[in-house]
């Protein structure tokens, strides 16, 4: 993955940079060691590395405005981080940025039941913040699959997304409020008690910038009331195709499951060699789960039932007991685990409509089978959030660049059928170069304008999102004003 | 100036020198917006998708609120946030006034439906951002910011919106004997449940407003659970009729002044209303708290009239007597509606500020949009 040539300028002053973050980071740390600052040089896209020039872990919003404050002055180039597990290059360093880490910033701050809310430091994890909740009948509904290890700053950078948010909505739409320090240090609330602030909707366009805009020390969140129960179906078909058209048909009968989840032939073998959770052998299934009280369940379980009749299934598994539920999302939770057992993978995130899963399986079925790289597909069906993962060999030479290309043909379809590169994501390093598929020039235009105003110098995170040529004379008049 | 597509809208942009106010159905308008130069978009019509079982259809800015409606009502489809109506408005105008209904509690804000949009900006470029799928992170969501950005940014000229299921079941129950105050712990305890409410507003002479939807057998049994924790606070009855249509006409809905605030204070809708209609050349202002601020609000506020809560005690309408401002704990943001206060309270502070004219100055750097003044009358 290319990446802009490193400031040499900044390399050769590390010492007095690291000396001037020491002197204004307070209960925090920062760290200089090339060994120790090699655990900082990837995220979980680990092919692509580089170890950064130095990292910095704050304790406090006051420390992270102090570290910023020096690294503008020196214009050195930062990197935030939340916990690391971007899989888009979100959070990889370059070699003249210091890392800035949110990970010893994990205290709660407040929580209110009653008004609904909680508010963290952004280096809290995911999952912690709906188990601080927990026992006082509460969660926090956006659920990434990394999400025991993710951090709620992480989570804004990318609008993170889950398995729920199908009826719950992204993280956007459970964010009310975050402190953030600009570039300049300076601080700044955004947001306000609905989400909104009194003008422009700032933190709209912070949510899911990548960390380019700000660093995001505080937020508060929605938290909701948990539902009375919940319960899985799996519904086996013989077709992929007839899986999506069932999918477009239960969302069009206005039934709200929680979660619909799709996994074709590839990926239940997979599973099933394993973790044996005893699915059907059959070309794809749904995994369906509703919310509610007992009797709520069996009403809607029963209309999923009647629709998915009409589409012939060659099995409906309708869980009765806690372990059936365990055993049906078994094989969904281990299937990334699963797929790497076969091989090396890539996973992509391409979103659709909804309408067009039967086509977009089919398309592709059809470039895998002309690349001769087998594609598993497991994803997010409710939403047209796909996960196709492409199996090869990184050992292989060449291997991974006809992946990269037969990703590139599955995203640019994605487009074509009306849909995105990323659905929850990011662009990060990965897809960077792939924006010209999607964006005209003044439609990215309008995207770097928002970073000039929030990072006229564009030090914050810079070289990713938009393709490097496209940004280049943006970060270039850094380097020369410099 | 009323262009016909989007290419005539930029060439009308570019070739402006005074100030452009972009208007819609010129329905939610605040007082000071609507200077200059009127740029209307009413010309720019049509659902040019719809796809029910996608849930999403797009639309050109000045398609009318009513016509969208009624095409997904035909499909047992509707949009999620209940925009409030108004006659003559139009989508792009509830889009840029970011105006959500009661279902907002639940479901969010016009925003949380909004999925792309199209714009042309100050400088007469033609911008895409978002799309029509659910969940997309790719690039910055401009589509949010656009959201509620009432003109000053670009003038809308498409948006996609995600459609939501009509469930088959809704069911309001009232709390009658409430006064405003007393409501917000009705309110909070709905909300706080495992009942997925979908409405919690409080109207003088209604008393507190709760609602479900959903199956049919579902609504039931959750109606049985919620009367009874809610009896704790008050005798409890189903409505017949459906309350919040007179919440939406009347509440977060940003009319003009003269049409506002008609429907909920005629006689014909034969309530009583407990004194509270807004005294006549009188101000109204719209609060946003938390719920646990909203009686201290009321407190603080003695000469103030609530007209209503909605979005459960999350938003205070309240009626002030002339050139008053109402006193506000921190953390709460006030918004006049009606009467000569021009901008929000508190003021934006420095740094908000200086990003938001600095987003200004770059979407619209020969500043043709007229802003809303934003200096306290």
């Amino acid at each position: 993955m290319l990446m802009p040539v490193p400031d040499a300028g900044v390399i050769a002053r590390r010492e007095l940079i690291v000396a001037r973050l020491r002197a204004v980071i307070g209960a925090g740390t920062v760290i200089d060691d090339p060994v120790e600052a090699r655990a900082y040089e990837c995220d979980a896209l680990s092919a692509y590395r580089c170890p950064p020039l130095a990292v910095a872990l704050p304790t406090t919003t006051e420390e992270v405005a102090a570290i910023l404050r020096v690294c503008h002055e020196e214009r050195v180039p930062v990197v935030p981080r939340g916990a690391g597990t971007s899989l888009a290059g979100g959070s990889m360093p370059t070699a003249d940025a210091v890392v800035l880490g949110l990970a010893r910033m994990n205290a709660v701050l407040e929580v209110d039941y009653g008004d609904r809310l909680i508010r963290v430091q952004a280096g809290r994890t995911n999952l912690s913040v709906s188990t601080f909740v927990d026992e006082a009948g509460f969660f926090y509904a956006p659920d990434p699959s990394s999400q025991l290890a993710c951090a709620i700053g992480g989570n804004i950078g990318m609008n993170s997304g889950g398995a729920h948010c199908l009826k719950y909505g992204v993280t956007t739409n459970n964010l009310l409020g975050v402190t953030m320090v600009l570039m300049d240090g300076s601080i700044v609330e955004l947001g306000g008690p609905m989400g909104e602030g009194a003008g422009l909707d700032l933190l709209g366009v912070v949510c899911g910038a990548e960390g380019q805009l700000g660093v995001v020390t505080e937020a508060a969140l929605r938290i909701l009331p948990k539902p009375a129960g919940a319960r899985p179906v799996l519904i086996g078909f013989d077709a992929s195709e007839t899986a999506g058209a069932c999918v477009a048909a239960i969302i069009r009968a206005g039934v709200l499951p929680v979660a619909i989840e799709f996994m074709d032939r590839p990926c239940i073998v997979a599973t099933e060699n394993f973790a044996r959770p005893g699915y059907p052998d059959c070309e794809a299934l749904l995994i369906i789960e509703v919310e509610g009280t007992p009797p709520e369940i069996d009403e809607q379980i029963a209309l999923i039932r009647a629709i998915a009749e009409e589409f012939s299934p060659v099995e409906f598994r309708e869980s009765k007991s806690e372990d059936e539920s365990r055993r049906i999302w078994l094989g969904r939770k281990s299937a990334f685990g699963a797929m790497g057992q076969m091989g090396d993978y890539m996973c992509l995130d391409g979103t659709i409509p909804v309408s067009a899963l039967p086509k977009v399986l089919r398309g592709i079925a059809e470039m895998s089978e002309t690349a001769g790289l087998p594609v598993a597909n497991v994803f997010h069906a409710g939403d047209g959030n796909m996960h196709p993962l492409i199996i090869f060999d990184a050992n292989r030479p060449g291997d991974l660049e006809r992946v990269e290309a037969l990703g590139a043909d599955i995203l640019r379809l994605c487009v074509e059928v009306g849909g995105c590169l990323t659905g929850e994501h990011g662009v990060g390093v990965e897809k960077r170069d792939l924006m010209t598929a999607q964006f005209t020039d003044a439609d990215m235009e309008a995207q770097m304008r928002v970073k000039d105003v929030f990072d006229p110098h564009w030090l914050l995170n810079a070289a990713k999102v938009f393709p490097l040529h496209v940004s280049e004379p943006r970060r270039e008049a850094r380097r020369n004003a410099a | 100036m009323r262009p016909e597509t989007e290419a005539e809208l930029a060439g009308m942009i570019r070739a402006a020198r005074g100030p452009l106010s972009v208007i819609g159905g010129g329905t939610r308008l605040l007082p000071g917006e609507g200077q200059g130069t009127r740029l209307s978009t009413a010309a720019l019509t049509g659902i040019t998708l719809y796809e029910p079982a996608a849930l999403t259809v797009v639309a050109r800015a000045g398609t009318p609120l009513a016509e969208i409606e009624a095409l997904l009502a035909s499909e047992r489809q509707r949009l999620a946030f209940e925009p409030p109506p108004a006659e003559g408005s139009t989508i792009g105008g509830v889009i840029a006034a970011n105006a959500s209904g009661p279902r907002r509690v639940k479901d969010g804000a016009a925003r949380d439906s909004l999925l792309g949009v199209r714009f042309v900006d100050g400088s007469g470029e033609i911008v895409s951002n978002g799309g029509r799928v659910m969940k997309n992170v790719t690039g910055y969501d401009l589509v949010k910011l656009m959201a509620g950005s009432r003109g000053t940014l670009g003038a809308l000229t498409e948006v996609s919106l995600k459609t939501q299921p009509i469930p088959p079941e809704s069911l309001t129950l009232a709390l009658p004997d409430l006064d405003a105050a007393s409501a917000v712990p009705a309110l909070t305890a709905a909300l706080t449940g495992p009942w997925d409410v979908t409405g919690a507003a409080w109207l003088p002479g209604h008393g507190a407003l709760i609602r479900i939807e959903g199956l049919e057998g579902s609504v039931r049994l959750r109606a049985d659970t919620l009367s009874t924790r809610l009896s704790a606070f008050g005798p409890v009855q189903p409505r017949e009729d459906d309350p919040w249509l007179l919440l939406r006409e009347n509440i977060p809905g940003w009319h003009t002044p003269g049409k506002q605030f008609g429907g909920l204070f005629s006689a014909s809708q034969g309530q009583s209303l407990s004194g509270a209609a807004p005294r006549s050349g009188g101000a109204i202002w719209r609060i946003t708290c938390r719920p646990s601020q909203a009686a201290t609000i009321l407190t603080m506020n003695p000469d103030a009239s609530p007209i209503a809560l909605d979005w459960g005690a999350s938003l205070i309408l309240l009626s002030l007597p002339a050139n008053t401002r109402p006193s506000l704990p921190a953390g709460t943001r006030a918004l006049c509606l009606q009467g000569t206060h021009r901008g929000p309270l508190p003021p934006p502070d420095p740094v908000t500020r200086r990003l938001e004219e600095g987003l200004r100055e770059r979407f619209d750097p020969r500043g043709i949009f007229a802003a809303p003044e934003l200096t306290v009358a």
